[in-house]
């Protein structure tokens, strides 16, 4: 009961604030109807925003995040440079393969978010999951080396400590 | 005034990484590299283009508009991508000869 | 071979480039939404030629999200802010129509 009220009051302020930021106020109509809309989603989809109780150390998670996310900008920055020197080289310098690694994080919006940024990030995209040995298969563009260990160890390792702070 | 040339050199950025991105489209030589390319930098471009945008209107509701832009395109990109790269290798397109290893079809015939 | 076609690559690139920017006469805005449609243009070119299906529609995915910024460009020339709602609903559609695809492709229903 107390999770849910939590939830359906974080869902009707977000609401809220999402409409006036998407609309150019001019009347005080504008308002009332944002409010009403507000309102009737916190009424409908309310209780499924927040489901867990645990709330301990919330301000290293947030700082944990902003950490991963200007780690992850430089990697993406970084990732396209790496694909606009191959796309203009003459030759097409290129080795490509699937590889295998495995990882540690439990959750499924933590693997979730990993097997993005494995996308986002130089020269690898995740082609398939294996929910129940927990490995990741991963085309790589430049194949550097074929055992399951270095390979966690060169594409894994970069993201998987930062969230497992985020979300563990 | 500041804030407008920066906005133009974003977008500037973004056109180019986009270009980039699409010529990796043609040019390189399977699906799974194609992919590869296109995915990453076509998703950086346009997300350069839209907080270039962002940056030029300011706080407006085409602004935040932009910004919403940014973040679906970044959740919604990867995605795709791995349904597609995941379709193909199960439908039985080939990795390019040039490829080194292939764990993923010696996992699927030791099932 | 593959140097000739790189260097017939490059020449047709750079006579764009040259008509693009020193010979067409109109505001920078215009001339880089020119830039967006030749980019289109190779995406067009994947679409016809790819020898499978899933090149297909890996090219109709990319040219969804390269609207996306077009429209954004539009938009700023315009002044008009519906554009970018135009831009949203194109990304969603896009991005669910790969999906649908991708599942066609892989030999399952949609409804599966």
């Amino acid at each position: 009961m107390k999770v849910e009220t939590k939830s359906r009051i974080t869902v009707f302020i977000l609401a809220a604030l999402v409409w006036f930021a998407l609309t150019d106020i001019k009347d005080f109509q504008e308002v009332i109807a944002g409010l009403v809309l507000a309102a009737v989603v916190t009424l409908l989809a309310g209780k499924f925003f927040i489901t867990t109780t645990k709330q301990r150390g919330v301000p290293h998670r947030i700082i944990a995040a902003v950490r991963y996310f200007f780690n992850f900008l430089w990697e993406m920055i970084k990732a396209n440079v790496h694909v606009a020197f191959i796309v203009l080289h003459p030759m097409l310098p290129i080795k490509p393969g699937i590889v295998k690694i495995k990882t540690k994080l439990t959750k499924d919006s933590a693997i979730t978010i990993l097997t993005n940024s494995i996308t986002l990030t130089p020269g690898t995209l995740t082609v398939d999951i294996n929910p129940d040995s927990k490995e990741i298969y991963i085309h790589c563009i430049e194949v550097h080396a074929t055992t399951v260990d270095e390979n966690t160890q060169q594409i894994g390792q970069r993201f998987e400590h930062i969230l497992a702070e985020v979300f563990e | 005034m500041i804030r407008e040339t920066l906005g133009m050199v974003f977008i500037f950025i973004g056109i180019a990484f986009d270009f980039l991105g699409v010529l990796g489209l043609v040019r390189l030589p399977d699906v799974y590299n194609r992919l590869q390319a296109a995915t990453k930098c076509v998703t950086f471009g346009s997300a350069g283009i839209l907080f270039g945008v962002f940056l030029i209107n300011g706080f407006t509701s085409f602004g935040f508009k932009a910004l919403l832009g940014i973040m679906f395109i970044f959740l919604s990109s990867p995605v795709a991508a791995h349904a597609i790269a995941r379709a193909a290798h199960r439908g039985g397109i080939p990795l390019t000869r040039e490829s080194v290893i292939d764990e993923y079809a010696k996992d699927k015939e030791l099932k | 071979m593959k140097l000739f076609k790189w260097i017939t690559g490059l020449m047709f690139i750079a006579a764009f480039v040259y008509f693009n920017f020193f010979v067409y006469k109109g505001e920078i805005l215009f001339k880089l939404i020119n830039v967006n449609l030749f980019s289109a243009l190779f995406v067009l070119f994947r679409v016809i030629v790819g020898p499978s299906a899933a090149d297909r529609i890996v090219a109709v995915d990319i040219l969804g999200v390269l609207i996306v910024g077009m429209l954004a460009l539009i938009g700023l020339h315009y002044k008009q802010g519906f554009f970018m709602d135009i831009a949203l609903i194109w990304a969603l559609l896009s991005f669910v129509a790969s999906l649908a695809f991708s599942k066609i492709l892989e030999g399952r229903q949609l409804d599966d």
